[in-house]
């Protein structure tokens, strides 16, 4: 009375945890092979501004979001006199190897001519004193305390208000090398300065004698040195170290 | 007889082992940023015990100058990592699988009897259902350390535009400090998690893996029928 046996047995309990393991399993490492290739051809393509282009959209993508969410109303904490560092740490040299007497300021607006700005005409200015946290992007940071000219101010002094609707700011080393990009939002912010001053004392020349930027809402790498030249644009102005694989916006 | 018991759903087992390759790579490139400015260590007096991290580990990661691209990575992955870590704890929360997860009143001292036994000090394992005690307290706390990290990377991060938080960490370099604690946090959860996988068996494993646990019953025995034999502890 044996029935022959069916083509298609049950699966065994056996051989269904088997199945469900092996599936699971196989499915698991498949995605890692898919991951682990993703991340194979990240590491390996080609760069755009010193580091990789996936990676510069994803600071971009960053600076979008930071940059349209930036409100000048919030600003760097500011500390007492007392609090600031005697010993003002220097962290880099480039574009400071022009140290003639001569300097100027030079200023290149879009239309009209360029202004030339001696060291006294913005010291005639009113002074702004700031004293906060100074960040450097390699991780450390110090109070230190700094004097000059709000940039905003100068800029309704020297009647550039037109240029200062634009989209970017770009500085200068005399020597043409060191530069940076900063977005007016930035720029414009109560605590940008254009230094003259650390300490109360003129600044020394590690420190960019005559004329530094001073930008507490940006990384230590936006704070330019020895400034020869301020243009105004609405393209981004070229960066040294956005050059050089970091974030362009590079914003606190 | 042997029965195929659900353990994880597919969406914890999906949250998991996503989440592992993206905390490896926000800790690598947070390596290659702390690199910059390695300046933590511990010290009795003015002896430096241990430095973190010793030459020999970055050489042999690979991790000097390399902070731009680690910015870079840091900055893009942290979106996956966030979102990961809130899907994760949106669904344990619609799902109610949180009840198995946070810790309860006596989880606590139990947790203690858990670690006596995982050491061989008890004999009996303390009872529970899917998780011990002293892995609810894991499970848990290890979010609110992600919840930690996210917190305390955004001070660091944006110290002016969100310089309530940074001030709610207790500055930039206290917010620093606790951003770095917490990663050597992780490395250790990682320890013990996977000495305890490996301990636990396969079983265990592969619950996390293909969602299931193998749970042998008892035979019944020929002289009882339909009685249910209730597996002891």
């Amino acid at each position: 009375m044996s029935k022959a046996p069916k083509k298609k047995e049950p699966l065994t309990i056996e051989q269904k945890i088997t199945r469900r393991t092996l599936l699971s399993l196989g499915t698991l490492v498949a995605l890692d092979v898919i991951g682990f290739g993703i991340w194979k051809v990240l590491r390996k393509e080609s760069y755009k501004d010193g580091v990789q282009k996936t990676l510069r959209k994803g600071l971009d993508v960053n600076e979008k979001i930071f940059g349209n969410t930036f409100s000048k109303g919030r600003k760097a904490k500011e500390y007492s006199v007392s609090e600031a560092a005697k010993n003002v740490r220097v962290n880099g040299h480039v574009g400071l190897d022009d140290a003639t007497d001569n300097w100027i300021l030079k200023v290149v607006r879009p239309q009209g001519a360029s202004l030339s700005i001696s060291l006294d005409q913005l010291k005639a200015l009113p002074k702004t004193e700031v004293i906060f946290d100074f960040k450097c992007i390699e991780g450390w940071s110090q109070v230190s305390h700094w004097g000059g000219v709000r940039f905003s101010d100068f800029v309704k002094a020297f009647d550039l208000t037109a240029e200062s609707a634009m989209n970017y700011v770009g500085l200068q080393t005399p020597d043409k090398q060191y530069y940076v990009g900063i977005d007016m939002p930035s720029a414009m912010q109560e605590q940008t300065i254009l230094a003259y001053e650390v300490n109360g004392a003129p600044l020394p020349q590690e420190h960019g004698h005559p004329l530094r930027l001073i930008i507490p809402v940006k990384y230590g790498i936006k704070h330019l040195k020895r400034i020869g030249t301020i243009s105004f644009s609405n393209d981004k102005p070229a960066d040294y170290w956005a050059e050089r694989g970091y974030d362009y916006f590079s914003g606190l | 007889m042997k029965r195929i018991v659900p353990k994880h759903h597919l969406a914890i087992r999906w949250f998991h082992w996503v989440n592992f390759p993206m905390l490896t790579i926000m800790i690598w490139s947070g390596l290659l940023i702390y690199w910059a400015h390695d300046v933590y260590h511990i010290s009795i007096g003015k002896t430096t015990v241990f430095k973190f991290f010793p030459k020999g580990l970055y050489q042999s990661l690979g991790i000097p100058h390399h902070l731009a691209e680690g910015m870079a990575y840091h900055f893009l992955f942290m979106w996956a990592f966030i979102l990961n870590g809130i899907l994760y704890v949106a669904y344990t929360l619609v799902s109610g699988e949180w009840r198995h997860l946070w810790p309860e009143r006596t989880s606590f001292r139990e947790a203690w009897q858990v670690v006596l036994y995982d050491l061989h000090l008890r004999k009996e394992q303390p009872s529970f259902d899917k998780y011990n005690a002293a892995q609810r307290i894991a499970y848990t706390a290890i979010i609110f350390m992600g919840m930690g990290s996210v917190i305390t990377g955004f001070a660091i991060y944006k110290p002016v535009q969100l310089n309530w938080l940074c001030a709610l960490c207790g500055g930039y370099e206290a917010a620093r400090l606790e951003h770095f604690i917490l990663v050597i946090g992780y490395c250790l959860f990682f320890l013990v998690h996977i000495f305890q996988v490996i301990k636990t068996g396969w079983n265990n494993f592969r619950g996390m893996v293909a969602g299931f646990e193998v749970v042998n019953d008892p035979d019944p025995l020929p002289t009882t029928t339909n009685e249910t034999y209730e597996q002891s502890a």
